[in-house]
């Protein structure tokens, strides 16, 4: 679903394809309800393994990162999220055509650009991946309600799967959407040209060897 | 004071220490951030500018890590050789790790290799990192202290060129590894050149050049010049905050340089994210300490 609060467009989980259609690249939107932490070995162990995930993701959100969580005191075994900042996106790109096409996730929230394997899977399945700002970890962990559930406790702290209730998670920068674009790699054409302007002004200034 | 209550007070100030660079950014980098995010006018680069400030003074108010991954604690010393401690040192460091990882708390970030699963301690085989230089005669003991974060490590890369490539192949090595990996590890960055003969020289030349305050240049002339120019080549493909488009895409580059083999360049990147997490302080053998990175940190015994 997709409501405007404030001027903010925030989805709200379960999504579907259709709500995704007039989001585009570049834009700016947030997010409500099922977010669930999710990197390296968890889709290492479905891709790779075929394991299934301990928790539904259909319709729902991933977040590429792994947190700084507190156990609540007087619980057994309920925690809190203290700070949770995406991680570099890019390390599940080989993962990520099959992971959507199995779990039927449908926001995927990251760091950094990704790579044909998640524009196919965006496309394909009517997913989107977008950036939380990196290094605003206490934003992110301010705007989760609480963990509901947690999953795969045994590889540590950063890998384990944190089903989290968020409010108005974001901001989000799409930087893949619906049509398979890609901020990032329209981005990279515009750097690598600028990039390679940058080296013809400073090689005539280095010759330092005689 | 017997031994070990002084040992015990350099692992607190040490632990505290930790805690505090996780939690508030130094001082020359948070006066940089806020110069690049004034600069900006453009709609999305001014959202994350404005989220990144909000994100450090909520950290400050919650006393939580404003970014979670803490990274592996890394510590370079320049150590006297009749600083009193100089035998407990690593071991100390390394109980001020898991002390702090309780305290702060910081996330467990050492996954022992091969055996591959997380100490859940933050501390395994050799992390946290520690780099001795040691300084004959003196009896105080400099730390660098760094949280060498994921997404800024992996943008890490070393190689020996052939002289013929000369320097204008360190600057294809350094713009070349900006916009393939660069713009993926939290811009504005922190860039860090080494430059010697070898893989493990410049690497660590690179290493020590990010623990350089930002604005500071290479006492050589023609390598201060070239940080100059890599600064200014760099900042002009911007890559902006966090990759996306902007005005600028450096904190700054410093370049540390040894000497070479007649026949080899060896040159590496390391980079610094925008939350570039490093300190320095400087412990004297009654164990005084000042910090010239952090305003903000005071240590109580």
């Amino acid at each position: 679903m997709v409501e405007i609060r404030d001027g903010k467009k925030v989805l709200v989980t379960p999504v579907s394809k259709e709500d995704l259609k007039d989001i585009k690249i570049g834009d700016i939107i947030w997010l409500d309800g099922d977010l669930m932490t999710c990197r390296d070995v968890a889709h290492r162990r479905l891709v790779e393994y075929g394991r299934e995930l301990p928790y539904d993701i259909k319709d729902k959100a991933i977040f590429h990162a792994g947190p700084i969580v507190r156990k609540i005191e007087g619980t057994d075994d309920d925690y809190e999220m203290v700070s949770v900042g995406p991680t570099t996106s890019m390390r599940m790109e080989k993962f990520e055509y099959e992971f959507t096409k199995e779990t039927g996730v449908r926001v995927i929230v990251g760091k950094g650009g990704m790579g044909p394997n998640t524009e196919k899977a965006c496309k394909e399945f009517g997913a989107i991946h977008c950036v939380f700002p990196a290094g605003c970890a206490v934003v992110a962990a301010t705007e989760v309600e609480y963990v509901a559930e947690h999953h795969w406790d045994e590889l540590g702290m950063p890998e384990t799967l944190w089903c989290c209730k968020v409010k108005e998670f974001g901001p989000l920068i799409v930087s893949i959407d619906t049509d398979g674009r890609n901020l990032f790699e329209e981005q990279k054409v515009i750097y690598n040209e600028k990039k390679e302007a940058a080296k013809q002004r400073i090689y005539p200034e280095v010759k330092f060897i005689k | 004071m017997m031994k070990e209550t002084e040992i015990k007070k350099l692992t607190d100030m040490v632990a505290d220490f930790v805690g505090h660079i996780g939690k508030k950014l130094p001082d020359d980098v948070v006066a940089k951030i806020e110069e690049l995010g004034s600069k900006e006018d453009a709609a999305l680069p001014k959202v994350l500018y404005e989220t990144m400030t909000k994100n450090q003074s909520l950290a400050v108010e919650l006393d939580r890590p404003s970014c979670q991954d803490t990274g592996v604690l890394q510590f370079w010393l320049k150590c006297g050789t009749n600083f009193p401690y100089i035998n407990e040192l690593e071991n100390l460091l390394t109980d001020a790790v898991v002390q702090a990882t309780f305290a702060t708390p910081l996330r467990h970030n050492s996954v022992q290799t091969f055996d591959e699963y997380n100490t859940k301690k933050n501390v395994g085989k050799g992390t946290p990192t520690v780099w001795w230089d040691i300084v004959p005669n003196s009896d105080t003991c400099e730390i660098y202290a760094y949280m060498a974060g994921g997404g800024c490590t992996l943008p890490g890369k070393a190689m020996v060129l052939m002289p013929g490539a000369g320097y204008e192949g360190i600057t294809d090595f350094v713009l070349d590894q900006m916009t393939s990996y660069g713009l993926n590890a939290c811009p504005p960055l922190l860039v860090g050149v080494g430059v010697g003969t070898s893989i493990e020289t410049a690497a660590l030349n690179s290493k020590k050049a990010l623990m350089r305050p930002i604005g500071s240049h290479n006492d050589n002339e023609n390598a201060a010049k070239m940080e100059q120019l890599l600064e200014d080549g760099i900042n002009s493909i911007g890559l902006g905050p966090q990759g996306m488009g902007g005005k600028y895409s450096v904190m700054g580059v410093n370049i540390e340089n040894t000497a070479r083999h007649p026949s080899t360049i060896g040159v590496a990147v390391n980079v610094g994210c925008w939350s570039h997490r490093r300190g320095h302080i400087i412990v004297d053998r009654d164990l005084n300490v000042t910090c010239d990175t952090h305003s903000t940190w005071k240590f109580e015994a």
